[in-house]
């Protein structure tokens, strides 16, 4: 490591910030902007660099990377289109909190707003889609920038930060200095939870006759899952998970209720309609989860933590909103909490009931495949323990139903801004992160195609992941809403005339690959594919091609009045 | 209804298009912003009307405090407060006219700052209400243009 005080130019800056960061890996892609960065790279040793085929592959990879460890994920693009094609998976990981920090190049200061060849205004661009971004204009706050866009990206509510840097800066020559502390006047996030609040809180879950906690992904942002555990165990109290939430509280145990929402269990949801107290953690009230907002919970008394003061009476107004980390608030009430609490055995049987009415469950049948059994016996085969990445879809909705996940950072899932074309690079990504789990993506056959470039990343590094393509040859869930709501006008969904060979395809990029079209086939890959571990392997499965999601609640109506199975289209409104 | 909102911010380019691209993402009205330097040269005031019920103000000053650059946010409206805005509009002169201009510049205690054979260029200073009264007076002389600062506030001073 460099010591302060000792002239370095800003890429040698660049590279020593990153150290200090701790960073393993950068997620990259080279241009004219970064040529001196590159020239400095090529003799780093303790800092990986992945060479990627696209930039917003990198921006995926590294927010796979971030969502795995915790850790936030490093993007290194050059200026103007390089820039660019980093916005869409900037936007997903500002979407769904996920700290990163994307460097990129940019033109010469004196040429910034010339129309420089490969300019491109990317602070101007991205200033919505970031936490907070900066322009550095002087080689001797490079330092101090690093240091500030990592301290933003990974405190409060995490997000990306994006950092742009002139040529002539990373040229420049400086004495490098490295602030003891960062000092940001306008940034003091809310850790600790009020005192008072939290008292209340644990007094209305003591008398709670029917409570349920509504667990989003702030709970595995603030490692919380060990004291959700503990109080909902000890208390009785059944627990259901956002998409992002899944694996905050483990999917087998008798008090999850899995995902809520317009996809979630049919007991989940009415649930929560029926429960005198919804203790909401780390969650957001999105429209996916309330459905339509008068009637969500209406009889319920609402706690609401939240780390972000702008979610709390955002779209659901609260009784008790607590500001603060999610940790801290479960940590609080747990020591908060008397030993007795409110009888809750009819609560439970209720629930119980409701599960029994509505079960999840699928026909199978021999010479056919459907997704829900594809991912039911990957979850078996990987015991829950698996980390598993989605795109979106079909395929995302069903993971979410029938892989029961275990444990925190399990689900790497594009939720917010519901990216196609996020799953494979965020697989690689995620693999680079971990390395003692299983990694394996499901994969529609739209969205597959949007970063296949990525494949090329995954073969030449070896990275061993499970490349589980769900193809039935339809954009699969706009199929699903034009069949229900749009007068089963096929427009565009169909791909089964313009797919391509998804096996040669990934065997031209080198991957080892196989199809499956039937339940024992696709049994047999399965083990295959998970005891292979020597670089990616890809199976793809010819799943039925109509099957839609259910149960499913139409987009604005109460999540009281689910679609259980497939109705009549003409039935509906 | 009406909220005059005073922000401190870092005095740093690209602030005010966060502020302002903040409103327009999320829909917020935003009727008036100014911003200027304070006594402290890294730092900016800035001042905001803009209109809603209750619940989406508590957004905009949430989103408002949310914005890495903001120092500090201030609801004004239901603190003593002083707000000004000025006021800079040339009209047309005219003999028969000229009398009565003058003395509505009285009234409103405004200024002329230009004065040529046939315009006149006055400033006034006052709230914002006080602006839309005067622009609504000497309307009927014939505004040749004008330019309102927006509002600018601040606390009242202690006791």
């Amino acid at each position: 490591m460099t010591e302060p005080g000792q002239k370095l130019n800003g890429s040698e800056i660049f590279f020593e910030c990153l150290r200090r960061e701790n960073v393993e890996y950068i997620f990259g892609y080279p241009g004219g902007a970064l040529l001196k960065v590159y020239e400095t790279l090529h003799d780093v040793k303790d800092i990986k660099h992945i060479l990627v085929r696209h930039e917003q592959g990198a921006t995926h990879m590294a927010e796979g990377y971030a969502r795995a460890t915790g850790r936030p994920g490093v993007v290194l693009v050059t200026s103007g289109p390089g820039a660019t094609n980093t916005v869409t998976g900037i936007s997903n990981a500002y979407m769904d909190s996920t700290p990163m920090v994307v460097f990129t190049g940019q033109v010469p200061s004196s040429l910034i707003g010339n129309d420089a060849f490969q300019e491109a205004d990317i602070v101007g661009i991205t200033r919505p889609i970031t936490k907070h971004n900066f322009l550095v204009k002087d080689v001797r706050e490079l330092a101090s920038t690093i240091q500030k866009a990592f301290y933003l990206a990974t405190t409060g509510r995490p997000g990306p930060v994006l950092v742009d840097m002139p040529k002539d800066v990373l040229n420049a020559v400086c004495d490098f200095e490295w602030p003891e502390s960062v000092e940001i006047r306008g940034y003091k996030p809310t850790i600790k939870c009020h005192s008072n609040q939290v008292q209340k809180a644990a007094k209305m879950i003591a008398k709670a006759k029917r409570p349920l906690f509504y667990i989003g992904g702030g709970v595995i942002t603030a490692d919380a899952s060990e004291e959700l555990r503990k109080i909902a165990i000890d208390q009785d109290i059944p627990v259901t998970m956002t998409l992002q939430g899944l694996g905050a509280f483990p999917g087998d145990h008798p008090l999850s209720m899995g995902m809520l929402g317009m996809h979630g269990t049919f007991w989940a949801n009415q649930a929560v309609n029926n429960c005198d107290l919804l203790i909401a953690v780390g969650a957001r009230f999105d429209d996916r989860v309330t459905g339509k907002v008068d009637t969500f919970a209406t009889q319920a008394f609402k706690i609401h933590n939240d780390i972000d003061p702008t979610n709390v009476d955002k779209n659901i107004k609260v009784d008790l909103p607590v500001v603060g980390d999610a940790k801290d608030f479960l940590a609080s009430i747990l020591s908060e909490l008397p030993k007795s609490h409110e009888n809750r055995s009819a609560w439970l049987a209720q629930i119980k009931a409701w599960q029994e009415q509505c079960p999840m469950t699928y026909g199978v049948e021999e010479d056919s495949l459907k997704t829900e059994f594809v991912i039911e016996e990957v979850s078996k085969q990987t015991k829950g323990h698996a980390v598993v990445v989605t795109d979106v879809g079909q395929h995302q909705m069903w993971t979410a139903q029938y892989y029961k996940f275990t444990e925190p950072r399990s689900i790497i899932t594009s939720g917010g801004l519901g990216t196609m074309g996020f799953g494979l690079p965020a697989t690689i990504g995620a693999a680079f992160g971990i390395t003692d789990r299983p990694v394996v993506l499901f994969c529609g056959d739209g969205g597959l195609m949007m970063n296949i470039q990525e494949m090329v990343t995954a073969v030449y590094n070896k990275v061993p992941i499970k490349i589980f393509l769900i193809n039935n040859s339809y954009l699969g869930m706009v199929r699903q809403w034009q069949e229900l709501f749009h007068k089963e006008k096929y427009s565009f969904t169909d791909l089964e005339s313009s797919n391509p060979d998804f096996v040669k395809l990934a065997e031209a990029f080198g991957c080892r690959a196989v199809s499956a079209s039937t339940p024992e086939a696709a049994k047999k890959a399965i083990t295959e594919a998970l005891a292979y571990n020597d670089g990616p392997t890809f199976v793809e499965f010819r799943v039925v091609r109509k099957d839609m999601v259910f149960p499913m609640v139409p987009a604005g109506g109460s999540i009281s009045d689910m679609l259980l199975a497939r109705l009549n289209p003409k039935t509906m409104v | 209804m009406k909220h005059l909102i005073s922000v401190l911010v870092e005095n740093k380019f690209g602030t005010l298009n966060r502020v302002a691209a903040m409103f327009s993402a999320r829909g917020f009205n935003l009727e008036s912003i100014s911003i200027g330097e304070t006594e402290d040269a890294e730092v900016s005031r800035m001042t905001i009307v803009t209109r809603g019920e209750d619940r989406i103000i508590s957004q905009v000053l949430k989103q408002l405090n949310r914005l890495v650059d903001t120092i500090k946010v201030t609801d004004l409206t239901h603190q003593p407060h002083v707000e000004r805005e000025l006021l800079l509009m040339s009209l047309k002169l005219t003999k028969t006219a000229q009398h009565e201009i003058f003395e509505l510049i009285n009234v409103f205690k405004g200024k002329v700052v230009d004065i040529k054979q046939k315009s006149i260029t006055i400033e006034v200073i006052g709230s914002p209400d006080k602006i839309n009264t005067a622009i609504d007076l000497f309307r009927s002389f014939g505004i040749r243009e004008l330019a309102r600062s927006g509002a600018v506030a601040i606390h009242r001073g202690e006791s």
